[in-house]
């Protein structure tokens, strides 16, 4: 029987006289293929080229290539005419040196090949106190920037150095004569020879002044130190001394807060050890790396942060000042304090308020508890900036005071949120020089550029900490015509000589007897053990100033940097581009973050698209009447309520390539250098689309995943219990998954087999690993819209999970607790919520790259025998077998395989580092370029484990515990990556490998891997 | 794998022995042109033809000056020291004295000449040689007042004498040998003719009348081979066998370079090196004992020696490549080094040399001469065949994985004395039940050990 239903496919069709329909009923294609243009002009027609000639030709020209190709191409060899003594080819060189751009540092050492260096180490030397994060390792492509300035230049015409001398020593001559400003402004200053040098000029130049401003500003804080101590710096915190108590409120010392870099000290007192580790309360805004870590994270807007603080002070000393708290806070809140004060010296309060007061009075708080924490640690001289002061600048120059001005190392027309004061300022000013690496919003507009070289092509010397002395030298000649700000100083100040000669002639007196060739061996020196002991000021002023602070009205934005981009001098950096938040997983963007129950009030969304892409809407943004529109908008969980996060370091478009000219700049937000800002906000129209690798979903309770304990349990109970084995059913008995077997096993007792140990205690999620992966095997960038397909190439990457109730355990009682498909307890509904992450989830990090199992999946799949097993526990992957079918990638239940989707290198449409000579120095001459449509993945860092073992062959020895090590594990400072043969059984892995944490990931599949993880403690 | 290599070699030697068969016939015993024999050595040398003009014995001066002088002077070009020949027309024998015994000690004292000369050459400082006799000295300098002769047109080189010697009796002993075969096979055909002739003859004679022989239709059996679908079948799939066969073997030795040997910028004789003058490998290729690379030797490297060796030795010269030939070589080095040969000082201008590169492995394998030559201590030669008779330097072997992996399974591994190997060598050999382990079972065959 025929039914008489009207199938339609749109709701056209159902108007019987749709001119539309009929249209397209008739003519599948509505618009016209467009060969007229191509054929209009009539070239084709008047040719006298037949189509029979046509093909003649083609064939002949296949021929001809395919015949041509059969040639092998002819390669050059260019020996030295006079080889270095130092450099053999092929011999890795190392040099210790010292980065400081005025936002990041480190003690550093650096991989050199042939003479380009290709990779940031750490200094592993007592004393190199500072290590590298993601930036530092990643600042090493900066140097191969192609958008770098390459030669002076006086308004558009470039020039030389001696033009440039002389017009500034014209321009400071007549200055001089009109009794008028010359300004020098930099970033924060840490090198005793450049003070020096400023110092002189200033004495030479009496009309001149030197103004420092840090682009992200710790002024409050480093003006509470000069209150207290004498002398602007900051606190040195030695984390590692707070065994029992940590309190941050604020601050997230785990990022950016205070310069960062406390991350190592952090690590050793997160581990449980005897049973034994630091409870950490942290009370904030915005998610953070510190949050995420915290055993008890209290989301709060930055007043009732300053109501804490002042509860805690009150507690701690005594004092009643009055604070206002919600009730489950305040409970909270004093728990805390208690605990603080009965840990007294183990203890330790830091704050992130931008408040000089709230400075003073952590200072203040642990004096009271004698925090060894603070009095042991040292000053760190790496902010110093001050905020008054570039404001006052602002003004002169408007103001037409100013006839000159220096500036090095600062782009104060992106950073200053009151840019626009600065630029009409800047028209005032009758010479302004920038001294910068390019040719960035600034530099534009000044009427001299100055190129200068990258740290890895300078000399300098830095006091970072008090009693240290450490040096930068160059690893390679300028690539470019530039010129050390020093060294224009000072041929400006008349000093003959070099700046490498300045350098050591004062290194001299600060020295006192220690060998220059020593210090520039180890790259730093302690000269004396700093202490930070006495000072004191009237603190209960400062307290009674701080209760007076009232809540802002409107949304509070907190502005913060990512671990990406920090202050965004690196924002060419394609490697930082493409590292994907650690919090968020968004690379290439910044966006604003938003509480769920606030986006719900102010219609925002986030969703999952059909392509898999993470699409959110937009909004626009008011602060004190400038205004942003069309911010991405991401709801992230543990966002306190009616607070906003944005992102620094974003929006800048100077001398940047255009895939990188991403996000938008929040600089313009941050009036007087306060990350807490008043905010009006409001829908816009339209969605963006994000390049995010990760869902903003929870762990749904998968505890073969991440294993989570409390430390009571862990301490208590049998590891059976929070260290569950999966089991299986084997001849009707369950029995545990790892005792069964499919196959054979090989024997890997002979020779080394290596694994690689992951504590979750200790990774803080930095991401530092991620960059020295990307750098030691050549990994490409492939961009925001390759990312947002899911086709990014990291071989590590760092999974975050969030919680769905308020902890992972919570998450697994629920999930235990099913029964039947409805009602409360309904699997149906249930699991369906527990993909939601709680308000104030808990947070979990966990690296993860190519398990390298024993028993592989992907071995078995593939069709070609391109990846295979190693002894050594290595899974190998042969490149040039790899025929592309991806059947190893499906097969991977970590997926953690990577498929070149594209031709990366020497290709213009991904033009990113590989694409042009320059970008190309980076790449390690150890390790293959992959090419199109073949598979990669983590190679467990291959080339460096058979150089370990080629250089004991050779010198006639066994390997030693600790000299195997990969990209990953040499880039971890926090001590959650640890490498080794297991085989030896004095090596630390081999210990790691025994402990009750030990778990694998998935282990109820039986892959067998040879990465293990730790089982995560918390200290609730 | 197939080992296609071979496969060529069996046509090429059924083809050629086919050919060897035909031309056999004329040249058998052609063979009568031996290479003529080695010419005599050069003429026992010129010196002693030189008459003692002087008061001193030249032969003996000529010792006397390779023991003591040769290494700072020669007789007819600016070295460390000036050229000596005819030295004693510049100064008198008494000033010679002097300089020679002790010149430090001459030019303290101010002679004008003696000062001079130093200005002219200092740094440099000419060892005193108190040693020497006065006699010694006028032997020198007779030897130094022999007249400079033109060098005696060069023998053929011997060794390549005996080696074509040795490959024409080689094929000579063949071809004789080819040559009876067929001279029997010959005689074979005429005695079977002559037979069956004989036996005609005599059937005829005997009046037995031979059954007539039924004559075969030539011009069917194609006709009857098309009609055979079977056999079309066969011969087809054979041909095609066939034809892939020799297209795979074909298509595998693309890309393989063996004995490719390009055209250098200097003509770098190995022969001249490692063979004559049997300078250590790593000598020049020093990096190949640390480092992944063999390295190119850098020009400073050369220039050890060649700061005192500016022109090669009259026997150093073949037929093919004259002793002009090779100075300008030399020349040619000092050119890209920027060394003044008349000031014996560098000019600081340079040229580096671009080689072209003979052993082009891939980029997707890894490959480290440290490891090959410092910890397997294996001969440079193995792999690059004997460089040392190499006048120009070309591919020894095919650079093929085949070739790599059959080496793995072969080779022993040497451990002993190698502390590294202690501990595995026990346990390995204990796995396996052998003494010696090869590298195949040291897990040399594994494919990430070569491919990352």
């Amino acid at each position: 029987m025929s039914s008489n239903k009207k199938y339609w496919q749109s709701v056209e069709e159902l108007n019987e006289n749709s001119s539309v329909i009929d249209t397209l009923r008739n003519n599948e294609f509505v618009e016209e293929i467009p060969t007229t243009d191509f054929l209009a002009d009539g070239t084709l027609s008047s040719s006298s080229t037949t189509r029979r000639d046509f093909l003649k030709y083609v064939g002949f020209t296949t021929a001809a290539a395919t015949l041509a190709s059969c040639e092998g191409p002819v390669h050059k060899s260019i020996p030295y005419v006079i080889q270095p003594e130092s450099i053999i080819p092929g011999v890795a060189d190392y040099y210790a040196t010292t980065m400081f751009d005025g936002f990041d540092f480190a003690n550093l050492l650096v991989k050199s090949r042939e003479g380009r260096p290709i990779k940031i180490e750490n200094n592993k030397e007592i004393g190199a106190n500072f290590h590298a994060n993601a930036r530092v390792h990643a600042s090493i492509l900066s140097l191969y920037d192609n958008m770098r300035m390459k030669s002076p230049k006086i308004g558009t015409k470039n020039v030389s150095w001696s033009d440039v001398d002389s017009k500034l020593k014209m321009s400071l001559a007549e200055a001089k004569s009109s009794n008028k400003q010359v300004v020098i402004l930099t970033g924060t200053i840490a090198s005793p020879s450049t003070e020096k040098l400023i110092a002189d000029f200033i004495t030479k130049n009496p009309n001149s002044k030197h103004v420092t401003y840090d682009a992200v500003s710790e002024s409050e804080a480093v003006d509470a130190f000069e209150t207290v101590y004498g002398e602007r710096g900051l606190v040195n915190y030695d984390f590692s001394k707070a065994t029992q108590v940590l309190i941050s409120i604020g601050a997230d010392f785990l990022g950016d807060w205070q310069g960062g870099g406390f991350d190592y000290g952090y690590s050793k007192i997160r581990v449980p050890h005897q049973g034994k580790m630091t409870k950490h309360f942290q009370f904030e805004s915005n998610m953070t790396l510190s949050g995420a870590a915290a055993d008890k994270r209290v989301p709060m807007n930055s007043y009732n942060q300053t109501q804490a603080l002042l509860k805690i002070y009150n507690m701690v000393t005594g004092n009643s000042f009055p604070t206002v708290l919600s009730k489950e806070c305040d409970a909270i809140v004093a728990n805390a304090a208690q605990q603080l004060k009965a840990a007294g010296s183990n203890g330790l309060l830091v704050c992130g308020i931008q408040n000089k007061n709230a400075q003073l009075l952590v200072i203040a708080i642990n004096q009271v508890i004698a925090s060894n924490a603070l009095l042991t640690a040292g000053t760190r001289y790496i902010r110093k900036g001050s905020d008054a002061q570039v404001a006052q600048l602002v003004k002169d120059m408007n103001a037409g005071n100013v006839h000159t001005l220096i500036m090095s190392g600062v782009n104060p027309v992106y950073t200053l949120a009151n840019s626009n004061g600065f630029v009409t300022g800047l028209t005032k000013v009758k010479t302004s020089v920038a001294f910068s690496l390019k040719e960035d919003e600034t530099a534009e507009l000044v009427t001299i550029i100055a190129p200068v070289p990258h740290y890895l092509e300078s000399w300098d010397d830095n006091v970072l900490l008090k009693g240290t002395y450490a040096l930068t030298q160059p690893l390679i000649r300028p690539l470019f015509n530039t010129k050390q700000f020093q060294e224009v100083l000072m041929s400006l100040n008349g000093t003959v000589g070099s700046y490498y000669d300045y350098v050591k002639a004062n290194a001299t007196a600060i020295l006192a007897g220690i060998s220059w060739n020593k210090v520039l061996h180890d790259g730093v020196i302690t000269m004396s053990n700093q202490t930070l002991s006495g000072g004191t000021v009237d603190y209960l002023g400062a307290a009674s100033l701080l209760s007076k602070v009232q809540p802002l009205k409107d949304y509070e934005l907190n502005l913060y940097t990512k671990t990406g981009l920090g202050d965004g001098q690196q924002a060419g950096n394609p490697w930082l581009q493409e590292f994907p938040d650690p919090i968020t997983r968004v690379s290439w963007d910044n966006y604003i973050t938003i509480a769920a129950v606030d986006a719900k009030k102010l219609g925002f969304v986030n969703e999952i698209v059909a392509n898999g892409g993470l699409d959110g809407s937009l909004a626009n943004l008011v602060v004190n009447g400038v205004q942003l529109n069309n911010v991405p908008v991401i709801i992230q969980p543990g966002q306190a309520l009616g607070t906003i996060g944005l992102a620094l370091g974003y929006g800048r478009k100077a001398a940047l390539k255009e895939e990188m000219q991403v996000g938008i700049n929040a600089y313009s937000f941050y009036n007087n250098f306060n990350s807490v800002q008043s905010l009006k906000i409001t829908k816009a129209d339209g969605n963006h689309e994000f390049a995010c690798v990760q869902g903003q979903k929870t762990l749904m309770g998968r505890g073969d995943i991440v294993k989570e304990t409390k430390l009571t349990i862990f301490n208590t109970a049998d590891a059976k219990e929070w260290n569950k084995q999966p089991m299986v059913s084997l001849d009707h008995e369950e029995v545990e998954a790892v005792k069964v077997d499919l196959w054979e096993s090989f024997d890997r007792s002979v020779g080394h087999h290596f694994n690689l140990s992951i504590d979750l205690n200790a990774c803080t999620g930095c991401g530092a690993c991620v960059i020295a992966c990307h750098a030691e095997n050549n990994v490409p960038v492939v961009g925001k819209t390759e990312i947002r397909r899911s086709r990014d190439m990291h071989w590590l990457r760092i999974d975050r999970y969030y919680s769905s109730e308020d902890t992972f355990e919570g998450d697994n009682e629920k999930k235990e607790n099913f029964d039947g498909l409805f009602g409360d307890k309904g699997s149906l509904g249930g699991f369906g919520d527990m993909e939601v992450p709680a308000e104030n989830p808990q947070v979990v990090f966990q690296p993860v790259m190519c398990q390298h199992c024993n028993h592989a999946p992907c071995e078995t799949v593939c069709p070609v025998a391109a990846t295979s097993h190693s002894r050594q526990g290595q899974n190998h992957m042969a490149y040039n077998r790899c025929v592309g079918t991806r059947y190893c990638a499906n097969n991977c239940p970590y997926k953690v395989r990577r498929f070149n989707w594209f031709l990366y290198n020497k290709n213009s449409e991904f033009d990113y580092f590989m694409n042009d000579d320059l970008g190309r120095m980076v790449i390690n001459p150890d390790v293959n370029v992959r090419s199109r449509g073949v598979m990669e993945k983590c190679s467990m860092c291959i080339q460096m484990t058979q150089k370990t073992i080629l250089d004991a062959k050779r010198e006639g020895r066994y390997t030693k515990d600790g000299e195997f090590q990969t990209a990953c594990s040499n880039a971890c400072t926090s001590g959650a990556m640890i490498f080794g043969d297991v085989n030896d059984k004095e090596a630390v892995v081999t210990k790691l490998s025994e402990s009750k944490r030990m778990y694998h990931l998935l282990e109820h599949v039986g892959t067998k891997p040879n990465v293990f993880y730790h089982v995560k403690v918390r200290n609730t | 794998m197939k080992n296609v290599g071979n496969h060529y070699s069996i046509t090429r030697k059924s083809i050629g022995s086919l050919f060897a068969m035909l031309f056999l016939v004329c040249s058998a015993f052609a063979q009568t042109d031996v290479a003529p024999p080695p010419l005599k050595a050069a003429a026992s040398s010129t010196d002693a033809a030189a008459v003692a003009s002087t008061s001193g014995d030249a032969v003996k001066g000529k010792e006397l000056f390779n023991a003591n002088c040769a290494a700072c002077h020669k007789l007819d070009a600016k070295m460390t020291g000036p050229m000596l020949r005819g030295v004693s027309a510049k100064h008198d024998k008494e000033w010679l004295y002097k300089w020679i015994h002790n010149s430090s000690a001459f030019i303290k004292s101010g002679d004008a000449d003696a000062v001079k000369l130093w200005e002219e050459y200092k740094p440099s400082v000419m060892t005193a040689f108190p040693q020497l006799s006065t006699v010694d000295i006028d032997n020198i300098i007779a030897y130094t007042d022999t007249p400079k002769d033109v060098a005696p047109p060069l023998p053929p080189g011997g060794a390549s004498v005996v080696a074509s010697g040795g490959t024409a009796d080689n094929s000579a002993t063949n071809n004789l040998v080819l040559g009876a075969l067929v001279l029997v096979m010959g005689i074979l055909l005429v005695m079977l003719y002559l037979v069956n002739n004989v036996l005609s003859k005599v059937a005829k004679i005997n009046g037995i009348e031979a059954p007539e022989v039924k004559k075969i239709d030539y011009l069917n059996i194609p006709r009857a081979f098309v009609k055979n679908q079977f056999l079309l079948v066969v011969t087809a799939i054979f041909f095609l066998l066939a034809s892939a066969y020799f297209v795979y073997g074909f298509l595998m030795q693309i890309g393989i370079d063996q004995d490719y040997a390009p055209i250098q910028p200097i003509h770098y004789s190995h022969r001249i090196h490692a063979g004559s003058n049997k300078i250590d490998c790593k000598y020049c290729h020093s990096s190949a004992r640390v480092s992944k690379h063999s390295g190119i030797p850098s020009l400073n490297v050369c220039m050890n020696c060649h700061k005192i060796i500016a022109e090669v030795s009259d026997t150093t010269a073949t037929p093919e490549y004259s002793k002009q030939f090779y100075d300008a070589q030399i020349k040619k080095l000092y050119k890209a080094v920027g060394w003044d040969v008349t000031t014996q000082k560098y000019t600081g201008k340079t040229q580096p040399v671009k080689w072209v590169r003979i052993h082009n492995l891939p980029d997707f394998v890894y490959f480290n001469h440290a490891q090959h030559v410092t910890v397997a201590k294996i001969e440079c030669q193995k792999c690059h065949g004997p460089v040392q008779t190499y006048e120009i330097q070309k591919q020894f072997a095919p650079l093929t994985m085949g070739w790599c992996i059959n080496c793995h399974r072969e080779t022993e591994v040497k451990m002993e004395g190698n502390a590294y190997y202690d501990k595995i060598h026990s346990e390995l050999s204990k796995k396996y039940g052998v003494d010696k382990l090869t590298a195949a079972q040291m897990g040399g065959l594994e494919c990430g050990k070569c491919h990352y």
